[in-house]
């Protein structure tokens, strides 16, 4: 299992647009991917569940990848938030 | 004549005929239900044709030129797909409910649960959840809910979905009004990006009774007035056609050069607020940005932004604006702004207090972290520093030896930093102005910020109307300091920008350029505007 944090700055955090394409990024993985935010969390393949934890800039969230491919969809998940987030 | 009245969310002015938009909300009866199995096999068909309209859909709009229509139908597809609401939809076929029930009732859940979150952008996402779910029903019923007209209209509503606001064919739309609505609904922003204008909020006075009624609709105004009268029909068809006019005369300015008849050339840049804002910046034609407002990172939250969230933004503003000069203000607030990690002192008058670039010098290991943060971020694009609220000399010193500090610091942790990040100060003082032959010495450039020079200097608060007859933004005293801070910029060899209010004032641009003005950076709706001023200037 690969975890790691990020901090958001995009002041509308993970909105409608990004959720939709962390969707496509987290597809195209085996791996289980869990987003967590202040308490709640959503599987990155949900986009409504992911809409819906309300994140904002400046919000941490911890993303949690388990699977066979863990090291790639991790490496993956993550260059996705640092470029669209 | 009746007058309504709404909130005006997108300019421009319409003349023409009223339709209302009444969508039926039948509940479905007499339905024919069959096994799960097959009302399971029917959604799954039905959201895949769905996915399949919304795509094609998207790429229509794309060609049109229609991006934000676009993006918002290929949301809508990836909405389709998402897998709470497959779920919620199966659930309730296994139990026995045919499948456009299942449709309504689980997207009638999902969307509940956005309107019920604490944000209006995500409250906004309940009408797509809607929207997306009664696609699909209509698929699974067989229904087509297509608006069309033979001639174009003004369209009103009660809401309108996204799905039918992009469904409509943008020759035949004037202009889109509605009973409820916000400023940030897809109304907004559809009719913003179709260039019509739009009244939302209106109330009951817009009704199906006003079907086929000549309106006009006043998108700045926010007005919508029914039946008018021959001298009224008269006056707004002479605004529309000047307002359609001074558009396309500033359409025609695009890509033109920022240079007066005389050809000496000016900066004409952009103000903003936050990375968000750089779209605003391109659209507009801007060719910087010379006050990047870096607040945004610092408000409305419980704890300081880290140097790596701040890194980010500010790369993503420099990256974004491809090599061309971005002018990043360090922090500026005060006692007035509500900042809960920030130890600040009550004070009787914060515009007098610990604010701007003060405040940073007394609170090191903030200030630290933003110009490592600007430092590390230097490497992404033309980057330039500025200082507010700068009254001292010794300020300025103890700045740029801090930023000597974290430059070392950053190489010897192994850091790639500019070259060259030039530092300047915002001139939004008289001791400032008056003072400007001493500090132009010590940095590589200037930038008036006259809201704030105007206020200190003529006593008075900007924002108090009561002051209104007192408060002279085009003060002679304000101009005199401006003169002698351009002079004293000038001996120097520094330049000199002007990004308050009075640099999109374009009764004020000869003024500013005749006096030696390097730069205006403007909100970006003014870039056209001023460019006009500007290319118009012989002196």
């Amino acid at each position: 299992m690969i975890t790691f944090d990020y901090t958001l700055t995009d002041p509308m955090g993970l909105h409608a647009r990004p959720a939709g394409q962390l969707v496509k990024e987290a597809k195209a993985f085996a791996s289980k991917i869990t987003v967590t935010c202040k308490g709640q969390s959503a599987e990155a393949v949900r986009m409504m569940a992911i809409m819906r934890l309300g994140t904002k800039a400046g919000d941490t969230v911890t993303v949690c990848v388990e699977g066979a491919d863990e090291e790639a969809a991790a490496s993956a998940i993550k260059t996705f938030f640092e470029e669209n987030t | 004549m009746i007058c309504l009245r709404g909130k005006g969310v997108s300019v421009g002015y319409a003349i023409g005929t009223l339709r209302f938009h009444n969508r039926e909300e039948k509940p479905n009866s007499g339905v024919e239900k069959s096994t799960p199995d097959e009302e399971q096999r029917r959604f799954d068909s039905a959201c895949t044709q769905a996915v399949s309209d919304l795509t094609a859909l998207a790429e229509k709009l794309r060609r049109q030129g229609e991006e934000t229509a676009a993006l918002l139908m290929e949301m809508h597809g990836e909405l389709a797909q998402d897998l709470d609401f497959a779920d919620g939809v199966a659930m309730r076929i296994a139990d026995g409910t045919d499948a456009p029930t299942a449709v309504r009732d689980a997207g009638e859940e999902l969307a509940m649960l956005f309107e019920a979150m604490d944000d209006a952008d995500m409250q906004q996402r309940s009408a797509d959840v809607r929207d997306v779910a009664r696609r699909i029903e209509n698929i699974l019923l067989g229904k087509t809910e297509v608006l069309s007209f033979s001639d174009p209209v003004i369209l009103g509503a009660d809401d309108l979905s996204p799905s039918e606001t992009v469904s409509l064919e943008r020759e035949k739309l004037l202009a889109i009004l509605t009973v409820g609505g916000s400023g940030t609904g897809h109304t907004a922003i559809l009719a913003r990006s179709f260039g019509i204008p739009a009244v939302v909020g209106i109330g009951n006075g817009l009704t199906g009774a006003l079907e086929n009624r000549l309106v006009i609709v006043d998108g700045f105004e926010g007005t919508v007035l029914v039946e008018p009268d021959e001298t009224t029909l008269a006056e707004y068809r002479q605004r529309m056609d000047a307002y359609a006019q001074s558009l396309s005369r500033l359409n025609g300015l695009r890509g033109l050069p920022d240079e007066t008849a005389d050809g000496r050339k000016v900066k004409l840049y952009c103000n903003i607020q936050s990375p968000e804002d750089v779209g605003a910046v391109r659209d507009n034609d801007g060719r910087g940005i010379g006050l990047f407002r870096s607040e945004f990172l610092f408000l409305g939250r419980e704890e300081a932004p880290d140097e790596e969230e701040q890194t980010e933004a500010y790369r993503r503003v420099l990256s974004a604006m491809k090599g061309q000069e971005v002018v990043i203000r360090t922090l500026d607030v005060g006692a007035d702004k509500q900042i809960p990690y920030f130890s600040l002192p009550g004070e009787e008058n914060p515009a007098l207090g610990l604010r701007g670039l003060r405040l940073c010098l007394k609170n090191p290991a903030l200030f630290r972290t933003q110009l490592r943060a600007l430092y590390r971020a230097s490497v992404y694009g033309k980057l330039l520093i500025m200082f507010p609220m700068v009254t001292n000399s010794w300020e300025i010193t103890a700045t740029k030896e801090l930023c000597q500090t974290v430059v070392s610091e950053l190489k010897a942790e192994g850091y790639p930093v500019a070259e060259k990040v030039p530092l300047g100060i915002m001139i939004e003082t008289p001791a400032a102005a008056l003072m400007s032959d001493v500090l132009a010495r010590q940095v590589d450039f200037f930038s008036c910020g006259t809201n704030d020079l105007t206020q200190y200097t003529l006593a008075c608060d900007r924002m108090g109307e009561h002051l209104r007859d007192f408060c002279d933004p085009h003060h002679p005293a304000v101009l005199r300091l401006l003169e002698l801070t351009v002079k004293n910029a000038h001996e120097a060899g520094i330049w000199v920008g002007v990004c308050g209010e009075l640099a999109a004032d374009t009764a004020m641009t000869e003024t500013l350029i005749a006096m030696g003005v390097d730069e205006l950076s403007v909100n970006p709706g003014s870039v056209l505007p001023v460019r006009e001023q500007i290319r118009q200037i012989k002196q």
